[in-house]
């Protein structure tokens, strides 16, 4: 074996290990592995490149990206990022620093997870908060063990069709390996009964469009299930609180706090829930707390409930969290504050109806979910809705996504501007024509 | 130097049964709670759930340890001491009062496996 300088032992430290468990070549320690297993051919890689051969070759790569102006939601939101949080989140203090195991010692750390926690719960209504988990997705699907966990005897989830495709694949795929069985239906209210743990609704479907939730708490909690509302925080900021609707948990994705899309990720889920289910909440909770000589800090709290204290009585293996999208969900919010966030929503309200009429004018289209949107809406195209797609893609636009019931999905968000939108609508039209209409 | 309590049974994970009639009282003993510091949290079943001897219950939490909760007799939960859900400090203060379940015993021949008063002294040192 060559000696590379990345391997951190030396031809006689492999010799020396190998002659004291009796062996004579690495080979040999993979006798166990069945024959037909092993790979014989010869590594296909590229010889060894300088640097500048490397960027060079890189940025050719990047510089077959095409920029697209993007009129899509599903999940994922172009809102804009203020330059300060990138700078403050690339600060080697929080950039490189990896999860706090000695956590008291990591103050800053706790610190912008306490205040994160403390805003999910500001923007949830509810009591408590964890640090974040892996993404929306994951939240859901641990959202889904928790009602498991606090209810006895049942482990039944219902969920509704109306949420995002990729969340629900994350909890089918959960369902699979343990711990829940999962009911996807348009109307999961109408399937509770006394085997069912949780239902988990969106509170914006995946149309875009504001769920009425009048009545839903009443009706799971009568037949003494709990309710997990799927969010968008962004969109919380307007909207009545998961709180207020009588859920027990409210769950989501961070990344409409001023993410950037990046080929989807790293964002990061939340999760809050009522005070009395807090034990059941997986991951960090940090806590604030009085250190010996009286002064404000942060701790890790309540970690009875994680997987390594008790790990087969623990509800979830979740022990760390997305922390640096956490704090970038952290500034953001705290650059935005209140106010903000407020005109943010009525900017995309705004733009996002000026194209829904638009659209609708050109006679393409008719109008397909009733209920109102913030930002994204579908409608029912008069055409073939993956060639209007393709169509759009050539003329620089990520618009009019295809839906799984034959409709195109629209989103606007406030970084779209009035120039923007109409641009789309005349490539729209342009298309009409082409297409004889 | 722990307390154990005469006219009690014990088992061998430290928690304590007083019998009336079929009804078994069940707390931890005073070493328990001395092992596991200031206790914050108790984790108990609900009523009407069956609880099998040597199978955990519910579980304490305190400021320093987790602890599984273990039913030295079988049967079914008829009363939980509610009181400790806002004062589970009340198991460091007095754990031969702070009863933490009330099981209607399904089988009083299982009581022969518990240890006597002075049995269990000798087992913690007392």
């Amino acid at each position: 074996m060559a000696q590379l300088p990345f391997f951190p032992h030396t031809q006689e430290d492999v010799a020396r290990m190998l002659e004291r468990v009796g062996l004579s070549s690495l080979q040999e320690l993979y006798s166990d592995v069945p024959q037909e297993f092993l790979y014989r051919g010869e590594y296909d890689l590229p010889s060894a490149l300088s640097e500048s051969e490397v960027k060079a070759s890189l940025e050719a790569l990047a510089a077959r990206n095409r920029k697209l102006t993007v009129f899509v939601g599903q999940g994922a939101y172009d809102h804009y990022t203020p330059s300060v949080i990138p700078a403050l989140c690339a600060r080697s203090e929080f950039l490189t620093a990896y999860t706090p195991y000695q956590c008291e010692i990591s103050q800053g750390t706790l610190r912008y997870i306490f205040e994160f926690q403390s805003m999910i719960c500001a923007l949830t209504g509810l009591d408590v908060a964890n640090a974040s988990v892996y993404d929306g997705a994951t939240a859901a699907a641990e959202a889904a063990r928790m009602c498991v966990a606090s209810t006895r005897k049942r482990n039944r989830i219902l969920a509704s069709e109306g949420l995002l495709p990729c969340v629900r694949k994350v909890l089918e795929a959960y369902a699979r390996y343990g711990g829940y069985e999962l009911l996807v239906s348009d109307h999961p209210l109408d399937a509770l009964d006394a085997s069912v743990a949780g239902v988990i609704l969106p509170s914006i479907d995946r149309s875009g469009a504001i769920v009425d939730l009048e009545g839903a708490a009443d009706a799971v909690h009568a037949a003494g299930a709990l309710l997990v509302l799927y969010c968008d925080p962004s969109a919380l900021a307007v909207l009545r609180s998961p709180a207020d609707w009588g859920a027990d948990i409210a769950i989501g994705d961070a990344q409409p706090l001023g993410m950037p899309l990046s080929y989807g990720g790293p964002y990061a889920g939340f999760m809050a829930c009522r005070e009395a289910l807090m034990r059941k909440l997986p991951g960090r909770i940090v806590g604030q707390a009085r250190d010996a000589q009286g002064h404000r800090c942060f701790v890790l709290t309540l970690q009875a409930r994680e997987q390594h204290i008790r790990r087969e009585k623990a509800t979830s293996n979740i022990c760390s969290n997305e922390s640096l999208m956490a704090l970038w969900a952290t500034i953001y919010l705290s650059l935005m504050g209140p106010e903000g966030m407020k005109e943010l929503n009525a900017a995309c309200y705004r733009s996002s109806h000026y194209l829904r009429e638009r659209l609708l004018s050109t006679g393409l289209f008719e109008a397909a979910e009733p209920g109102d949107f913030i930002k994204e809406f579908v409608l029912r195209p008069r055409t073939d809705a993956s060639r209007l797609h393709k169509y759009l893609l050539d003329k620089g636009f990520f618009a009019a996504l295809p839906t799984a019931e034959g409709g195109v999905s629209f989103c606007v968000t406030e970084r779209r501007t009035k120039e923007e939108i109409d641009a789309l609508v005349s490539a729209v039209e342009q298309y009409a024509k082409e297409e004889g209409r | 130097m722990s307390i154990v309590k005469e006219g009690l049974l014990y088992s061998e994970s430290h928690e304590w049964v007083r019998m009336d009639g079929d009804v078994a009282i069940i707390g931890v003993s005073d070493f328990a709670q001395s092992e596991m510091g200031d206790i914050t949290y108790v984790d108990m079943p609900d009523e009407g759930d069956a609880v099998e001897q040597g199978e955990d219950f519910g579980a304490l939490e305190s400021v320093k340890a987790s602890s599984e909760l273990y039913a030295p007799v079988s049967g079914t939960v008829i009363a939980c001491n509610t009181e400790l859900e806002d004062a589970p400090e009340l198991i460091n203060k007095d754990p031969y009062a702070a009863w933490i379940i009330k099981v209607q015993v399904s089988d009083k021949a299982q009581l022969a496996a518990l240890m006597s008063a002075a049995a269990y002294a000798q087992k913690v040192g007392a």
